[in-house]
């Protein structure tokens, strides 16, 4: 055990290494793959993220005009925004919080292109 | 003397995955050791029925919850091989630096697991603690901590910007350091190597025979690395196998630890060849015709068999994953050895359950 008594003792004297979360809270790297988010006002609607996504937890209905995710089955990979031909969809640097209710992240668009100003409606 | 007959998982402390061991005993000497698995299949490659070939990719990544990107980079292997294509070289490079970055992390979780197992616990903190910064270098280049789904067919999607080289090259020299501080712990300990030298024999015609692959395979003196065949980019690294010749428990916790300070040196190597250029390959078509691919995981040779037809979605996905191969070379470790140094032999060979069952 003597062999570990530098390492016990360096400990002593550094600071920890630990932080009190959630009270103290590290700010996110630059490129992280948060939570998902659509811009309503970009998407319209072509439903090649719901193609793409290996988790399949994007829903796009073209005629009721919806885009649903579920942020539980999301798998954070990031195919979505990389494929968007809008680049409407893009990832925050924060992760979901923990929840006790499953939740969706909706988002209420025309279906049809030629409405400028659809109305965004996030729920979360 | 009777024969008693003790259970031994799937769930047990020293276990973070569930494997059955159904352990003969006599007085408390182990002779006869029988396993059960089956508790945690997922039936991943079933699902190449599916999904796409692209979607696949994610998918494999969750075969192993430590070594997601390598298990990625030999799935991708296997279709560019299929589909012919050009990795750009950078992409190579900075396969072989994610890699590297996984087996390091994979090992400091095994060697912290390893301590905890003998019961010091300490110790398992301080490898844990360096782990962190892994994850840390992960999420800042990356994106994401451990699944990092950074490979494609046909390249990386990630690249690694001169201010993030720079900061990946001053945290692995605070790595280097953290890891070199812990060498005189765990290599020369009085206690550490009382539970763990002599324990759990397999010499090196014994390891080739029964096809264990890894470090179990290193640290009974044989000599093999699928890196050697020169994959990615391994094969403009200077790179030479860390071999152990005792074949105990003890050798095997040597292979790791000097294989953390090798990746840590491929990584620089690798920073420092590291090719301007493009770092995704665009690809048109689908794959077709049947291909095996091998990669070097933290745990061994990890090897990928993928037919596909033409169509969308693969014929059939076959992983055979080094624990599989590991596992009767567990069961002849086991025979001989006291019932209280078990958990110590069945850590020595990293299982990964999950990887296994798939």
């Amino acid at each position: 055990m003597f062999k570990m008594t530098p390492n016990v003792l360096r400990n002593l004297i550094s600071k920890k290494a630990t932080r009190r979360y959630p009270r103290q809270v590290r700010p996110p790297y630059e490129s992280v793959r948060g939570e998902l988010r659509n811009d309503s006002t970009q998407c319209n609607l072509c439903g090649a993220c719901a193609l793409k996504c290996p988790s399949q937890c994007i829903t796009v209905d073209k005629t009721a005009g919806t885009w649903t995710c579920d942020p539980f089955a999301c798998v954070y990979c990031g195919v979505c925004v990389d494929t968007c031909p809008a680049q409407s969809l893009t990832q925050k640097r924060e992760y979901r919080p923990p929840a006790v209710e499953r939740q969706t992240i909706f988002m209420q668009g025309e279906p049809r292109k030629k409405t400028k100003t659809p109305e965004a409606v996030e729920s979360g | 003397m009777f024969k008693t007959v003790i259970p031994f998982g799937p769930q047990h402390p020293v276990l973070p995955e569930p494997i059955h061991l159904k352990l003969t005993v006599e007085d408390e000497r182990i002779t006869e050791a029988i396993p059960s698995l089956g508790f945690v299949h997922r039936g991943l490659e079933r699902l190449a029925d599916l999904r796409d070939f692209h979607q696949m990719i994610q998918v494999v990544e969750r075969v192993c919850g430590i070594c997601s990107m390598i298990h990625a980079v030999c799935y991708c292997q296997g279709i560019e091989e299929l589909m012919a294509v050009e990795v750009p070289p950078r992409a190579k490079f900075l396969r072989v630096i994610w890699s590297e970055l996984h087996r390091i992390h994979s090992h400091l979780l095994w060697l912290g697991l390893f301590a905890d197992s003998f019961g010091f616990e300490s110790l398992f903190m301080q490898f844990w603690r360096i782990r962190e910064k892994i994850m840390d270098i992960n999420e800042a280049t990356t994106g994401n901590r451990v699944i990092i789904s950074v490979n494609v067919v046909g390249g990386v999607r990630r690249d690694l910007s001169h201010a993030q080289i720079k900061w990946v090259l001053s945290e692995l020299q605070m790595i280097e350091q953290d890891i070199k501080r812990l060498e005189n712990t765990m290599l020369s300990d009085y206690t550490i190597k009382k539970r763990t030298v002599g324990k759990g024999l397999l010499t090196a015609p014994q390891a080739s025979e029964l096809g264990a692959v890894g470090p179990t395979l290193r640290g009974s003196g044989v000599a093999q690395d699928i890196r050697q065949t020169g994959y990615a980019a391994y094969g403009e690294l200077d790179f030479e196998p860390v071999v152990e010749t005792d074949g105990d428990c003890y050798a095997r916790c040597k292979v790791r630890f000097r294989e953390t300070l090798a990746s840590i040196d491929l990584i620089l190597q690798a920073i420092a060849n590291l090719p301007a250029g493009e770092t995704r390959q665009k690809v048109k078509g689908r794959p077709e015709g049947e291909t095996v691919t091998r990669v070097e995981q933290p745990r061994g040779e990890l090897l990928y068999y993928i037919k596909a037809n033409g169509n969308k979605n693969l014929e059939r996905l076959r992983i055979r994953t080094p624990t599989f191969a590991n596992i009767p070379a567990l069961l002849t470790m086991l025979p001989g050895m006291w019932l209280s140094d078990v958990p110590v032999i069945v850590l020595s060979i990293d299982p990964c359950i999950s990887c296994t069952e798939r």
